[in-house]
């Protein structure tokens, strides 16, 4: 389902004396349908690059990256866009969103946005809100307000609201408590069981072990890090 | 699917300066693009020009019209033009006056565009005019008031009512937020997205505001001197700038 080939990257920081910065070299990787792989290497090694790569939001120099039949690679950016919409789920590490529109519209959107109705929309919304113990009196505020860990599960809940093929997952359960971290885990594992292909970057290790078929070691295509 | 707008080598000078140069692109239905800038970049000399307000001095920028298919709207009459403008095309200027008539009633605004298009019937033209004055949040008690004695916000809100009343295709807005209260501005956006996702329609925004541009627009054109210096994905363009002016102009955003 994803499918990295070869694939380089580096920052030019123009305004910095054009410091160039490789970050990425040959880094090939594939994940099936139902197969779960997590990132893993040290702080900076290029986890959350690769992961933004595969998105389509950081450009990729060379190689190719398959999601589906789209080369994210070279895709121009409406076919990003479809992608995103139907097929690529990303759960960033951070809720950003519209002001003032509320958690339940914010949980929608995914569902709208690919033609489901106004009410089904809102009714599938209701179900992942209440399955990630968002109480029902905070389900019209704006989440901007929220707790981080409440604002993490608003994230998740928007992240899974669609059934894509093929998601992201940027430290799903960071700063959840025992009760949630459980209910996100089972809610991949139930991505995993109808077959979505599933890229984690997890410093949750035990959840990591938990869920992940195998590991990708980023830091074997970290120039200058590769031992 | 085919493009609802072709834009092919757009230049426009101003005597021997530079407007904008050597611009194209392409917008699909639903499509909302983003053009960014400084001041004086050229980029409400494009907008002008991709909306027939000005005439470039080279190229061409096709619409796909319902009856015709794609047509160059440079080279098309100007009775032409003008009905693209009334119908399937709409304007928002960044200052509401520009857009609305000052001394008409909100409801007669509104009306006034359906008119054009030849509505006649006072009952159905008032209808629809108090039905969009509540899809903008203008509650129907104020349809007989004047735009003078509305809000900045409200202004604004109403001259979107007035643009998208005839159900048009393609939107061009200039900084369609500017001005405005932060407050006002998210309710504004919120309510633009939604008729965004709504109608399909497909927008060029062109606004000096980065983070309007993240919550509203799927794409992004960065100009500088006349010149668009980057395109992409908005959110790739505003996380992973290549060029030297967009690394600048992505960095020098005030954090709240």
């Amino acid at each position: 389902m994803i499918t990295v080939e070869n694939v380089t990257k580096s920052f030019v920081l123009h305004n910095q004396g054009a410091a160039e910065i490789p970050v990425m070299a040959g880094a090939s990787l594939q994940v099936d349908p139902g197969e779960c792989v997590a990132l893993v290497g040290a702080s900076g090694a290029g986890k959350s690059t690769l992961m933004r790569m595969i998105y389509g939001n950081y450009l990729t120099a060379s190689g190719r990256i398959m999601v589906g039949d789209v080369d994210v690679a070279s895709a121009a950016p409406r076919e990003i866009i479809q992608l995103r919409r139907k097929t690529l789920g990303y759960v960033s590490q951070f809720l950003r969103v519209v002001p003032r529109v509320t958690t339940l519209d914010v949980v929608a959107e995914p569902l709208l946005a690919t033609g489901t109705g106004v009410d089904a929309a809102r009714a599938q919304a209701e179900l992942l809100l209440t399955r990630l113990n968002i109480p029902q009196r905070l389900w019209l505020l704006s989440p901007t307000t929220f707790s981080g860990g409440e604002q993490q599960r608003v994230n998740i809940a928007r992240g899974f609201a669609f059934r894509y093929p093929a998601l992201l997952l940027d430290e799903p359960t960071a700063s959840l408590d025992p009760t949630n971290r459980a209910i996100v885990l089972a809610m991949i594992t139930e991505a995993k069981a109808r077959g979505a292909a599933i890229i984690g970057i997890f410093h949750d290790h035990a959840a990591r072990d938990e869920i992940c078929d195998r590991q990708f070691d980023v830091t074997t295509y970290t120039p200058g890090l590769a031992a | 699917m085919r493009p609802l707008l072709q834009v092919e080598s757009i230049a426009k000078f101003y005597g021997a300066r530079i407007g904008c140069i050597d611009v194209s692109f392409d917008l699909y239905p639903g499509e909302v693009m983003g053009i960014v800038g400084e001041s004086g970049s050229g980029k409400s000399t494009l907008l002008n020009c991709l909306a027939g307000h000005l005439t470039p001095d080279h190229g061409a920028v096709r619409f796909d019209t319902r009856a015709e298919g794609l047509r160059d709207t440079i080279t098309m009459s100007e009775p032409e033009r003008r009905m693209l403008g009334r119908t399937d095309w709409a304007f928002v200027h960044q200052h509401a006056r520009d857009g609305l008539r000052m001394n008409v009633s909100a409801g007669g605004n509104v009306g006034e565009r359906l008119m054009a298009v030849n509505a006649r019937h006072y009952g159905d033209i008032r209808a629809e005019a108090i039905d969009w004055l509540g899809r903008v949040e203008i509650t129907e008690d104020r349809i007989d008031d004047r735009p003078t004695a509305f809000s900045g916000g409200m202004q604004q809100r109403l001259q979107i009512a007035r643009n998208l009343v005839t159900g048009p295709r393609l939107v061009f807005m200039d900084e369609p937020t500017g001005g405005l209260d932060v407050s006002v501005q998210a309710r504004l956006l919120d309510l633009l997205r939604g008729l965004v996702r709504e109608m399909n329609l497909s927008a060029i925004i062109v606004t000096h505001d980065l983070a309007v541009v993240r919550l509203l627009a799927d794409r992004l054109m960065v100009m500088k001197d006349g010149h668009v210096i980057e395109t992409g994905l908005t959110d790739q363009v505003l996380d992973d700038p290549q060029h030297a002016y967009t690394q600048l102009l992505v960095s020098s955003v005030l954090q709240v």
